[in-house]
């Protein structure tokens, strides 16, 4: 047994990391998630010319045939550094496809998906935080989908939407929409995360392709806790890292307050958290492709306990700033604000739990 | 990241299970002698009578048990596998067969040994404490040194090929039954205080050694005051260098930290409190019904679970040689923080029914939850409070200097 990363996986994150500290400076994501898209082509590509969208992607659709722990490293990178940008919902979009998609679809969306040319996303919730399929509306007669999605990720600046629908027997099931499809309508939405906008979306009897969705639209959701997890954790650990630098530089009664009882308490109780975290959302991915009997529950507990670890570290993170860190100007918002989506996103923490606590028969 | 278990580990699975069916029968199952209610509160297996000697030596001999020992010390000295070792425990526990000893001789002073001690002293000692035929107590904490152990101030002289050896220790876990004591004493009182100490292995029954229970709060008294009035130990039960106690210790309270922090005694707990909570009703349905009690049952099972991997992430480490740095001190914080979360659990569980003391035969699970209950506060204090862990993690994980008060305390002792 060995429970660690290999020196591919460390290289592979290392390069990212340096590569988005260089090209996605806190300065460059505020200047693009201002903007009506918050989506940076000049970075998305930078971002496929390292291969990020390509990871999972299987090495004959031109991809470079990983596992879901590569991508949610590469996850756990746009975390730490906030990246903007449609990562998520294409990543999940990808799955759905590569999960649920033919021979024929694959060959159709996959390769210019890889290489991040085709922009995809998910439509997945409903209104009343209806994440679980069984409880969603929108309905597929057989050719188009009506009814609306809430919360979809990039909608405004996706080529393809891969929908969760009723079919005509009633089973929930992916479908996939272009952006040229008639009867499509976004309506944009302010949101609190600005690194990861959403729309809701409409569809008026819109032309939808199905895919086989039974078992890939559990594999999409789960990967999708998964990518939220390690997001979540390099969140976390930025904003530790930044709480930790500030401790050693801010002086108060004389000296650094780093050296005080109560603020090192403080720090530790958050490192303490994210070491064993790490540990779990990386058995989770581990489990997504190797422990299917695992899977789905592991998902589950994941998004649950990191995006709380990541709601709790980014509160004290900032109130161990004191007024500085409640300002604009300062940094810590960004990531605040990201610890909100990904606790939203996908369902809250009681939905997953009780999701776990009922597959483990309970 | 590989954590198949390949055909060759299914096939020593089925090894294992062999050799359990052969020498660890039903018979010698249901022999076991009365349960000691301490190692219960623990959480773990103390037999060490003949039938679990007898089997124990068998298991060393087929390499199952104290991997990590060299044979001539009574180990049975195979290669690190980490996936081999859970599914050894994983089998054993399912056979109810005696394991590896745990506790303060084979999981704290046996590392230390094999670390500083010299030949005769490994060979000495170390078969003995993992047979648990020496039983062995810590000599660390002081009325006077607590969190701030290096002001021991015992006292240790010598006086030809003896060290005289006088104080007073405290908060000694079950040195009324031990036979002997690992100790730290000050032999250099003049260096400074982390400098002039030693560390010595004290017979508990050399004469001028008293033993004064304490109760603790759950009305059990594990522990107690030793005093010592010219206590006569030979030189030769000096561990490492004389002066050199302080880091010697160190690779004791290292092992100490990763035994309480270790997520065996969660599991078990929280395994306890799923069955409870699946037989016990709570207002009149089943407690496991209950929407809150299930939202905290899967949160610290998770919890739980991210301990034993984060135990895989450890053993990793250590196969590749690499430093656990900060992953490896957090282990006592995160582990003895979530030992008080699942017992707090099962008290609420419990409802009004956590009234009854153990022992009242109307206690469910005979008051065993109330007794990991109070143990689990315990458990957050012994081996270096929570606080004192906190401080080193933030000093020597996160690089935060140390508290100027300690700074100074320390300057003006040298």
């Amino acid at each position: 047994m060995d429970f660690g990363l290999s020196s591919d996986q460390v290289l592979f994150q290392s390069t990212l990391r340096r590569f988005l500290a260089e090209q996605c400076p806190t300065t460059r994501v505020r200047a693009i998630m201002e903007t009506e898209t918050a989506h940076d082509p000049a970075l998305w590509q930078g971002l496929a010319e390292l291969g990020v969208p390509a990871l999972i992607v299987p090495s004959e659709y031109g991809g470079a045939g990983m596992e879901l722990l590569d991508l949610a490293l590469a996850a756990e990178e746009l975390g730490y550094a906030c990246t903007p940008g449609p990562f998520l919902g294409h990543a999940l979009a990808t799955i759905c496809i590569l999960e649920g998609g033919s021979p024929a679809q694959r060959e159709r969306w996959l390769p210019a998906m890889a290489t991040g040319a085709v922009v995809a996303t998910v439509a997945w919730g409903e209104a009343g935080s209806q994440w679980d399929p069984q409880s969603w509306s929108t309905s597929y007669d057989g050719s188009s989908l009506s009814g609306q999605k809430l919360f979809v990720p990039f909608a405004n600046v996706a080529d393809l939407i891969v929908v969760g629908a009723r079919r005509p027997d009633g089973s929930p099931g992916l479908f996939v929409v272009e952006r040229s499809a008639a009867g499509l309508a976004i309506q944009r939405l302010a949101v609190v995360d600005m690194t990861r906008k959403v729309q809701h979306v409409r569809f008026d009897n819109t032309p939808a392709i199905p895919l086989d969705g039974s078992a890939a639209l559990q594999r999409a959701m789960d990967a999708g806790c998964i990518l939220i997890a390690a997001d979540a954790f390099g969140g976390s650990r930025r904003c530790l890292e930044m709480a930790v630098s500030y401790a050693k530089t801010r002086e108060q009664f004389g000296q650094v307050i780093g050296a005080f009882q109560a603020v090192k308490h403080q720090l530790a109780n958050m490192a303490c958290e994210l070491e064993p975290a790490m540990s779990f959302w990386w058995y989770a991915a581990h489990a997504y492709d190797h422990i299917p009997d695992q899977a789905e529950r592991h998902a589950a507990m994941a998004k649950a306990y990191l995006t709380d670890i990541y709601d709790r570290v980014t509160r004290d993170a900032t109130e161990l700033h004191g007024g500085i860190g409640f300002t604009w100007e300062f940094d810590l918002h960004l990531w605040f604000r990201r610890a909100i989506f990904d606790r939203g996103f996908l369902g809250d923490a009681h939905y997953h739990r009780e999701r776990a606590a009922k597959l483990a028969g309970w | 990241m590989d954590l198949r278990f390949r055909p060759e580990y299914e096939a020593f699975r089925e090894e294992v299970r062999t050799f359990l069916a052969q020498h660890w029968t039903a018979e010698d199952r249901a022999s076991a002698p009365p349960v000691n209610p301490r190692g219960m509160s623990l959480g773990t297996s103390v037999r060490t009578d003949e039938r679990a000697t007898r089997f124990r030596l068998a298991a060393i001999e087929r390499g199952y048990l104290y991997r990590h020992v060299p044979r001539r010390y009574g180990g049975s000295e195979q290669p690190f596998d980490p996936l081999k070792l859970a599914i050894i425990q994983e089998e054993f526990r399912k056979a109810e067969a005696p394991g590896e000893l745990i506790g303060q001789g084979p999981s704290m002073l046996v590392p230390t040994l094999l670390e500083h001690g010299t030949e005769e002293q490994k060979q000495r000692f170390i078969r003995d404490t993992l047979l648990g035929k020496i039983q062995w107590c810590q000599g660390y904490s002081e009325p006077g040194a607590g969190s701030d152990l290096a002001s021991l101030r015992t006292r240790a002289e010598l006086d030809g090929d003896f060290f005289v050896v006088t104080g007073h220790k405290i908060w000694t876990s079950n040195a009324d039954t031990a036979d002997w004591m690992f100790a730290l004493v000050r032999t250099d009182p003049d260096k400074p205080k982390h400098e002039g100490i030693s560390y010595l292995l004290i017979d508990m029954k050399s004469p001028g050694i008293t033993v004064r229970p304490l109760r603790q709060m759950t009305g059990e008294a594990d522990f107690n005051e030793v005093f010592f009035d010219n206590v006569r130990v030979p030189v030769s039960n000096l561990v490492g260098q004389r002066g050199q106690g302080w880091i010697v210790s160190r690779s004791t309270l290292k092992h100490e930290r990763n035994l309480i922090g270790s997520s065996l005694l969660s599991e078990r707990v929280l395994e306890g409190v799923r069955f409870l909570a699946q037989a016990l009703e709570l207002r009149g349905r089943p407690a496991i019904q209950d929407p809150v009690l299930r939202a905290r049952l899967v949160e610290l099972e998770t919890k739980v679970l991210a301990n034993r991997y984060h135990g895989y992430r450890l053993l990793t480490m250590q196969a590749r040689g690499e430093e656990a740095g900060l992953a490896g001190m957090v282990t006592k914080l995160y582990g003895s923080t979530l030992g008080y979360d699942v017992a707090r659990l099962a008290m609420d569980l419990l409802s009004d029914r956590g009234l009854l003391a153990p022992g009242e035969s109307e206690a469910p699970a005979m008051g065993m939850f109330i007794t990991a209950y109070m143990w689990s506060i315990g458990i957050l204090i012994a081996g270096g409070t929570a606080n004192i862990q906190r401080n080193v993690i933030a000093e020597r994980g996160l690089g935060l200097p140390r508290d100027p008060a300690v700074q100074r305390s320390q300057t003006s002792q040298r």
